[in-house]
């Protein structure tokens, strides 16, 4: 007896174009006008951190290469701190920093939440029930506390050893969502079909599975660099995050164990508060535009 | 039959017991993972400083075999398992011989109630902020003015625990810059002392407080958008109840169950938030004196610190999911879908 | 406003000479759509004796559940009520305030929702939701009181007292409905509607629950509105039926009537397609499509899939008229339009 050979079923990539890609971005960005805001502010900030870094002079970041502690000045736009750093030049180095850390984590914990929770809601079985208790576990346990016991022992802290620790320590959340979507999605027809016509499981992931993901994971991105940021900066205030480059939260770790507040040197710690609350001013605009794809609401997505 | 089932029940207190367990493997093993063997390093400190009091070979030495130092790794790990269950964490390292659990026991008090009642307040304001942010029948001025708040929703806690330092505390002076209570007052159960402590603990817990309402107005706000679309909801109006009853009666008691287990997820974030604040308003809280750990590279401090703020997330989150069965009567006979 | 039982001695059967006890005069409930008006409910006018039994029959958007719910003033946006007249005992319930409205649901008219399941709220027991609807409607406050009245309501739809303590998930789908009656009849309304109350439930549970209306309408001398698709049901229950169609009433009589002569075209399609134990025939349906009624077809909205149409149904509405004693029909073949 032979078998009819089924075709094999390809998701329908009816006019992908990179062109048509361009264009429904920016119909998005039209109708979206907070994210639109949020990004023109973080893509903003960026270029003056990118473009600012190209032309200021990297020696006035070094210790003891200006006077200190003077206030602003036409020499120093930001005034100096206490090492006898220039305060612009500092924030200018430190700004494109902080995204790369930001892009760097907030990547990580995405791309580990997804593969997890893709893998553990599609195959279930024991390694589900490992991965889902550790990320409950994780949730639970205050992120910062880890990654402080972690970085206690790090002897030179890189921009980049730092946003891989704390990537490391972002995935629990996106994982989660992605596997109860995933848990759900395979239950779907078009999911079945696609078993049925002999379709790799790998290839059941990534292509019938995942593409209905991607706008819970654009959502989960912008959220993971913004927690990823958080976390990092907030290392960096504690004195944990790289001591040799210029970062925005190492300059207010210094301000503070200086007492710059009592002092009365609003300058030394004023512009990186500012500099991060545009940050992340810009990171919730975006969140929050984002929200209704934050949040898949299965009942709804079975209906709709 | 109702009442909290056994299975549910057992299913949460393994998730604590695990949490407790992964808190203290990861205190074990980090240390050991690190390069340059952070542990030798340790334990040479504290024989150094050993060498410096009375008694100090025999304390270093009684150390050594209660965590079993000398032994195999594997022995050592369940030493330590052993050890940490029974509060005994060892020694700091910049004060010893101080142990670590004297040390950070006073600190546990401080963080636990800043903690507790901002937590409360922020649940209380959100569900109620949420509920007229979502109800058709709030008058319009009120709904406008509550997404106001949100704009400190943006800001890490730590932000705003600059801001409100900076804004009301060192230029207006109205609160005090640190501490949890005037340095010149004897602490005790008084009424002027606990005022104090209050006045104290305002700017701080109102970095929390304003930092996490917008998020919890919203969250609450989105549970109601669904609750509202029930059918129960449709009935009880059929019934003609007044609106203020079916609002809190059977729109807000039906949201407040999710609204919950969020809070148990979000516990560890918050707690996170808390130990920059504590810093910045050096509130002698665990954040604090972590803080002070680290300035000081006091690594058994560090480690301790870090396995009483899990153990308490997790005690929390456990009080949380015991508790939410009294919450929400069907419970016991859903079976959970995660974890 | 609770109203004492007044038309039990006026029998239960919907005699001839009983007074109407509702009145629904050109009521008129638009849909607000992004593309305009949906005229869900398009000038329809009915009455009810007191004591009777109507059936609202029609397809799905045929308008029906928006009339149940209209009459209550249950509508929600984006739903309106334009226009039209709902005389309750003579006083027009669209004109009353929302106060005296809410006053009058469940004491003067109540409803008994489509799907039970979901229309009880999961966190109350089932006692305080019954204490909540005598509650809002008097001053009675002795819950001693509002409980012998609620438990003599309980023994005549046949369930227990001890229901009162239980939460609905705990109930079955019979029982729920059955609590759902309970609260109907728990303030003695003049008219209770049922909106699909037993179609969420299999067959012989269906029996029962329509049985325990039954007796208890009875005894209560309420006048019921029973809305479905059921035409078997209907048959068993109902003293009129009225037959909607594309937001309007096409044919109002008794159900011996309806079944033995319909006079509608629509109707007569709708009863021939009706299975009998005896044909082996092929099914008939009703070819056509369901009218829009965003963009009503002019004249008859029944006339693209009327196999009697005549060119003057395309132009002009027919009105409903009582063409016989008691048998009201709104089509050009009986109203003598044409000659």
């Amino acid at each position: 007896m032979r078998t009819a050979t089924i075709p094999k079923v390809t998701r329908q990539r009816t006019g992908f174009s990179p062109w048509n890609a361009v264009r429904s971005s920016f119909n998005f960005l039209r109708g979206n006008w907070l994210f639109t805001l949020g990004l023109s502010l973080l893509l903003a900030l960026f270029l003056f951190g990118a473009i600012g870094s190209m032309m200021v002079d990297p020696d006035r970041s070094e210790m003891g290469a200006v006077p200190l502690n003077l206030p602003p000045s036409w020499d120093n736009p930001l005034g100096t701190e206490g090492f006898g750093r220039d305060l612009y030049t500092l924030m200018v180095l430190g700004i494109p920093n902080t995204f790369k850390i930001g892009l760097l984590a907030g990547g990580v914990g995405v791309l580990i939440g997804v593969v997890i929770g893709l893998m553990a809601g599609y195959y279930r079985g024991f390694a589900d029930v490992a991965f889902s208790s550790l990320a409950d576990v994780m949730l639970v346990i205050p992120a910062l506390a880890i990654l402080i016991t972690v970085s206690a022992y790090v002897r030179s802290m890189t921009v980049e050893l730092m946003a891989l620790i704390v990537g490391l320590l972002a995935w629990p959340l996106p994982a989660r969502v992605v596997r109860a979507q995933t848990l759900s999605l395979r239950e779907r027809l078009f999911v079945q079909v696609a078993r049925l016509s002999g379709q790799s499981d790998l290839e059941i992931l990534f292509v019938q599975i995942l593409p209905n993901l991607l706008s819970y994971l654009a959502a989960a991105f912008v959220g993971s660099v913004s927690s990823g940021i958080l976390a990092a900066v907030g290392l960096e205030v504690l004195g944990l995050g790289p001591q040799l480059v210029p970062t925005v939260g190492r300059t207010l770790y210094q301000a503070f164990s200086r007492s710059a507040m009592g002092r009365g040197m609003w300058w030394w710690w004023g512009p990186p508060v500012v500099i991060l609350a545009i940050i992340f001013a810009g990171l919730f605009l975006m969140s929050i535009s984002l929200d209704k794809y934050a949040n898949p609401r299965l009942k709804g997505a079975e209906r709709g | 039959m109702r009442g909290v089932d056994v299975r549910y029940f057992l299913k949460r207190l393994g998730m604590f017991v695990f949490v407790v367990f992964v808190a203290t493997s990861v205190n074990f093993f980090i240390p050991r993972m690190a390069p340059g063997n952070p542990i030798g390093a340790i334990t040479s400190r504290m024989a150094q400083a050993s060498a410096g009091i009375e008694n100090g070979e025999a304390m270093f030495e009684a150390y050594r075999e209660r965590f079993g130092l000398n032994k195999p790794l594997y022995v050592q790990y369940f030493t330590y398992l052993r050890n940490t269950l029974r509060l005994d964490l060892g020694y700091s390292l910049s004060a010893y011989p101080a142990g670590v659990w004297e040390i950070i026991r006073p600190s546990i008090a401080w963080t636990l109630g800043l903690v507790t009642i901002s937590v409360i307040i922020t649940f209380v304001l959100g569900v109620i902020a949420g509920a007229l942010l979502a109800w058709k029948h709030t008058p319009a001025l009120v709904k406008m003015f509550i997404p106001v708040t949100m704009i400190f929703a943006a800001l890490p806690y730590y932000l705003l625990a600059l801001l409100l330092l900076f804004a009301l505390a060192y230029t207006s002076k109205i609160f005090p810059m640190s501490g949890a209570y005037d340095s010149r007052m004897t602490p005790g159960f008084t009424l002027v002392f606990w005022r104090d402590v209050a006045y104290h603990a305002v700017l701080p817990a109102l970095s929390i407080i304003l930092s996490s309402l917008g998020f919890w107005a919203l969250n609450m706000r989105g549970l109601m958008v669904n609750t509202i679309g029930e059918d129960y909801m449709l009935l009880a109006e059929a019934k003609g109840l007044k609106k203020a009853r079916i609002l809190w009666w059977y729109a807000v008691r039906n949201a407040i169950p999710s609204q919950l287990t969020q809070l148990a997820i979000t516990l560890g974030h918050v707690v996170s938030g808390a130990i920059l604040v504590e810093i910045i308003f050096a509130y002698p809280g665990l954040g604090y004196m972590l803080y002070m750990a680290i300035t000081n590279s006091d690594y058994t401090v560090i480690q301790g610190i870090t396995f009483i703020l899990s153990v308490s997330v997790g005690l929390a989150v456990l009080i949380v999911d015991l508790l939410y069965p009294r919450l929400d009567p069907r419970v016991n006979y859903v079976t959970e879908n995660s974890g | 406003m609770i109203s004492e039982v007044q038309s039990k001695s006026i029998a239960g059967n919907g005699a001839a000479n009983a007074s109407k006890v509702l009145e629904v005069r050109n009521l008129q409930v638009n849909y607000h759509t992004a593309r305009g008006p949906v005229r869900a409910v398009n000038g329809v006018s009915f009455f009810l004796k007191a004591g009777e039994r109507l059936g609202l029959v029609g397809e799905s958007g045929s308008g029906k559940t928006t009339i149940a719910l209209s009459l209550m003033r249950l509508i929600q946006e984006p739903a309106v009520i334009e226009g039209g007249e709902v005389l309750l005992d003579g006083t027009d319930l669209l004109r009353l305030s929302e106060e005296e409205m809410r006053r009058a649901r469940f004491a003067d008219i109540a409803l008994i929702p489509q799907g039970a399941m979901n229309s009880l709220n999961p966190m109350m027991k089932i006692g305080e939701q019954l204490r909540d609807t005598i509650r809002a409607h008097t001053s009675e406050s002795s819950k001693a009181m509002l409980d012998t009245r609620i438990e003599a309501v309980l023994e005549s739809v046949d369930l227990r007292a001890d229901v009162m303590e239980s939460y609905p998930h705990e109930l079955s789908g019979g029982m729920k409905q059955r609590v759902c009656i309970a609260m109907g009849i728990l303030l003695s309304p003049k008219v209770i509607v049922a909106d699909e109350p037993t179609s969420a439930l299999d067959v012989v549970v269906q029996r029962q629950v329509m049985e325990t209306l039954g007796r208890v309408q009875k005894k209560l001398g309420a006048a019921v509105i029973l809305v479905g698709h059921d035409m078997g049901l209907m048959a068993q229950f109902v003293d009129r039926i009225g037959v909607m169609y594309g937001g309007k009433l096409v044919e109002v009589s008794p159900v011996r009537d309806i079944f033995k002569d319909p006079l509608h075209p629509y109707t007569q399609m709708l009863i021939g397609s009706l299975p009998t134990l005896n044909s082996k025939e092929i099914f008939k349906g009703i070819p056509g499509l369901t009218p829009s009624l965003l963009t009503p077809p002019p004249g008859c909205m029944f006339h693209p899939r009327c196999p009697h149409a005549m060119d003057h149904c395309s132009v002009q509405i027919p009105p409903l008229e009582e063409i016989k004693p008691d048998r009201w029909v709104a089509c050009h073949l009986y109203n003598g339009s044409l000659s």
